[in-house]
């Protein structure tokens, strides 16, 4: 595009992305940042927000992982944390009135800063400590000192997309999303989504299903998946597959469970609903040992996951593949060894309870490198250096001995860059900058990501990756994104984190809530109603 | 059994076969038109195009067989079809085949070469001079690997006119099926054998399909 000169243009207009008054970026992952720098240069929009004067090519962005926004505040104008369907119809609104009042660009986003749910960056003020912690959060010209996440009240009577774009050609996502629920009632400790979702909201199984048939009829999709956290949680799981199932069965709509837990009425509902060949099965125990499983509080017993696995055998499956994450807070090399227990375990399990044994089983390990990600019990942690995950993989792959299994683990680098940005703060803004100047912007994609692209940049900035990747931060440290609230307290994370290093278990909400204070911002109902 | 004849021009001709059999399965279910499906372990909707459509070619004669859970009348198909297909594609008719799709034999095309340095009567004459050939080859991409054909036995009636003043167009009528011609290979042989004539760009077009005794095939 650059070659010949062709702005970046809107896929389904053509228009070019500079025409237009307002560019927004959904942003669900870290390694993204680079792409909206070089998206916003490939539009010919100047790339810093003070560079942009008039209201003309308004950059905002959301997502989850904008509710640490510091990173990308030399570029964008606000942020909307949270849920955007209201604060985004009452930014757009004030936006009219701005455009056809003359408003400065200053005016409207001083306005913009009171609507609940919007950050502006503009007006928040960062001081710095000698050691490069951040000193102070400073508001100016009146701002609140802390946005809280914007969500949802009503969601049972909220918008659902029943009539969308219909792509000509083939996306990811090629089907009928239908969202059960928002928020988690599991509380692992690891999971950004499972605390910055929160409180859990649902819709009934009647709305679902209306919401689910006309979206079908409307796109013409022939396939239809669940969405939410963790499906198994859905209250009338087993209604609403009823429901769906009397509409796609005849009309051979495929309809596909995500996020189940592993346990027997997992099973026996995806052997109902998905007519998939008996090939492949997936679980997430995370950790191998039940000890570190508890201080992360992942709720998988082994028990389960083997009586799953029982089944499933006998049921005449014979792949199962098994995520971990390596470098969890007071992990061991017990606890890694443990990985390879498992593995074994559900071998044995194999061989002693499948029907037919001469197809062979398959059982895939995959390991990942864990990112310690802000708004969590675990933002405080420093992640394992590479050597040490690199160490643990050796470790792992000289104790698995069994030829059935296959370990698979993935490069650190990745989730090293992506432990810098996740904890960044606004001084990582000119390394993204460097990326995409000397690089690729698609640094999201293996085939571009440049691990020595990205050493050299921070070199260039004057940067130590080190400090924001694996450092351990005190309790009264100031973190950068202390501005962003997402409901959930900060004690209550910090005790969390307590509980974990003692290695306890916090029951889900659905057992008993233990106060995170999410509760505070669902005004009008109460918490997985 | 339905048939219909659709056109694909414009933007559309960018959608690939792949995308274009799911595009036509969804805009038949959003018009309420409900395709049957195999039998088998993984029934899947029963669709037959006539001659897949290399990505890049528009046409005014695309034909595509399926059937209907429940009978439809032609004009349900045509107006509900083309109130969800996509700009570019339009059903121009619907009716019940009396022919089979194996009976086509012959395509009729129109190319279009853009010349940026202005298409001249001396380039229209080279081309023509390189078409009365009988024997072009081109080393072509096959299943095994490559192998060379001789394109000009799988041509007919090549005209050769200019356009306009950068334009030349090359109509021909070409094999349609056992063994088809891809008229993009018409191009690289230009390139191959008049490395000077090769266009800046190109654009396809199916004009009509006949059977062997070159009838309008409908
Ligand atoms: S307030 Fe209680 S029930 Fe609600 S999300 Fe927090 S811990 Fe769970």
């Amino acid at each position: 595009m650059r070659k010949i000169g062709l702005p970046l243009y809107a896929l389904e207009s053509k228009d070019p992305v500079k025409d237009f008054d307002i560019v927004a970026f959904s942003l669900g992952y870290e390694m993204a940042y680079t792409s909206v720098i070089n998206m916003l240069d490939l539009a010919g929009i100047p790339l810093h927000r003070e560079d942009r004067e008039g209201l003309k090519n308004l950059v905002i962005a959301g997502g989850t992982c904008t509710y640490n926004s510091e990173p990308l505040c030399d570029f964008v104008d606000l942020f909307s944390i949270g849920e955007g369907e209201d604060a985004l119809c009452e930014l757009a609104e004030l936006y009219g009135k701005a455009k056809a009042g003359g408003w400065s660009k200053r005016e409207f986003l001083r306005k913009a800063a009171d609507i609940d749910g919007i950050y502006v960056p503009e007006f928040y003020d960062i001081s710095y400590n000698e050691d490069g912690t951040v000193r102070a959060i400073t508001p100016i010209d009146g701002v609140r000192p802390v946005v809280t996440k914007r969500i949802v009240q009503d969601f049972e009577h909220s918008y659902f997309p029943e009539k969308t774009i219909i792509p000509s050609t083939e996306i990811v996502h090629d089907r009928v999303v239908l969202e059960l629920f928002r928020g988690c009632i599991r509380g692992c400790r690891f999971c950004q989504a499972g605390y910055v979702y929160r409180p859990v909201r649902r819709r009934s199984s009647d709305v679902l299903a209306e919401h689910a048939i006309n979206a079908l009829k409307d796109s013409g999709y022939e396939e239809m998946t669940l969405s939410s956290l963790s499906t198994s949680d859905y209250k009338e799981l087993n209604v609403l597959c009823d429901k769906l199932l009397d509409y796609c069965e005849p009309r051979k709509i495929s309809l596909s469970l995500p996020s189940l837990r592993a346990d027997n009425f997992s099973f026996e509902l995806m052997e109902r609903v998905q007519r998939v060949r008996k090939s492949g099965l997936t679980f997430a125990p995370e950790a191998g040992s039940q000890r570190l499983r508890d201080a992360i509080n992942k709720n998988v017993r082994e028990e389960d996951l083997f009586n799953t696995c029982r089944i499933a055998f006998e049921g005449g499956w014979n792949a199962v593949k098994l995520y971990f994450m390596l470098g969890l807070p007071t992990e061991t090399d017990e606890d890694v060894k443990a990985i390879a227990d498992l593995a074994n375990q559900v071998v044995y399990i194999w061989k002693k309870h499948a029907k037919n044994k001469s197809r062979g089983v398959r059982i895939t390990v995959s390991t990942s490198f864990f990112v310690p990600k802000f708004l969590t019990p675990i933002q405080w942690e420093a992640q394992n250096a590479m050597s040490e995950y690199k160490r643990k993989v050796q470790l792992l792959a000289d104790t698995m001995k069994n030829r059935a299994v296959t370990y698979n683990w993935h490069d650190p680098e990745t989730s090293y860059i992506e432990a810098v940005l996740a904890r960044g703060d606004r001084r990582i803004g000119k390394v993204l900058e460097e990326v995409v100047k000397n690089g690729s912007g698609l640094q999201a994609w293996s085939e571009y990501f440049s691990f020595d692209l990205w050493m050299e940049s921070f070199k260039a900035c004057g940067i130590d990756p080190d400090f924001y990747a694996a450092r351990e931060r005190s309790k009264d440290e100031v973190l950068p994104w202390d501005m962003i609230s997402a409901g959930v307290r900060k004690d209550y994370l910090w005790r969390e984190r307590e509980t974990a290093y003692r290695g306890e278990i916090t029951p889900d909400c659905r057992k008993q809530c233990t106060g995170c204070g999410a509760n505070l911002i669902y005004k009008g109902g109460r918490c997985d109603e | 059994m339905n048939r219909i004849l659709f056109s694909k021009t414009g933007m559309a001709k960018y959608i690939s076969h792949l995308d274009l059999m799911r595009t036509m399965q969804r805009a038949l279910l959003r018009a309420g038109l409900e395709i049957k499906h195999t039998q088998g372990f993984n029934p899947h909707p029963h669709m037959v195009f006539a001659l897949p459509l290399p990505v890049g070619c528009e046409s005014c004669c695309e034909l595509m067989d399926f059937e209907l859970v429940k009978d439809a009348g032609e004009e349900e198909i045509v107006s509900g079809m083309n109130r969800t297909l996509p700009e570019g594609i339009e059903v121009i008719s619907a009716y019940v085949p009396e022919r089979k799709l194996k009976e086509i034999a012959k395509l009729e095309m129109e190319i279009i070469f853009t010349f940026d340095s202005g298409a001249t009567e001396e380039k229209a004459d080279r081309l023509r001079e390189l078409f009365e050939r009988n024997e072009i080859v081109v080393n072509k991409k096959t299943k095994k690997g490559f192998s060379d054909i001789n394109i000009r036995e799988l041509m007919d009636k090549v005209e050769i006119s200019i356009y306009n003043s950068s334009k030349i167009r090359l109509s021909a009528v070409i094999a349609a099926q056992n063994p088809s011609l891809n008229p993009l290979l018409i191009t690289t042989a230009i390139g191959n054998y008049e490395p000077e004539l090769a266009p800046d760009q190109v654009s396809y077009n199916r004009k009509e399909i006949y059977d062997n005794e070159m009838n309008i095939f409908r």
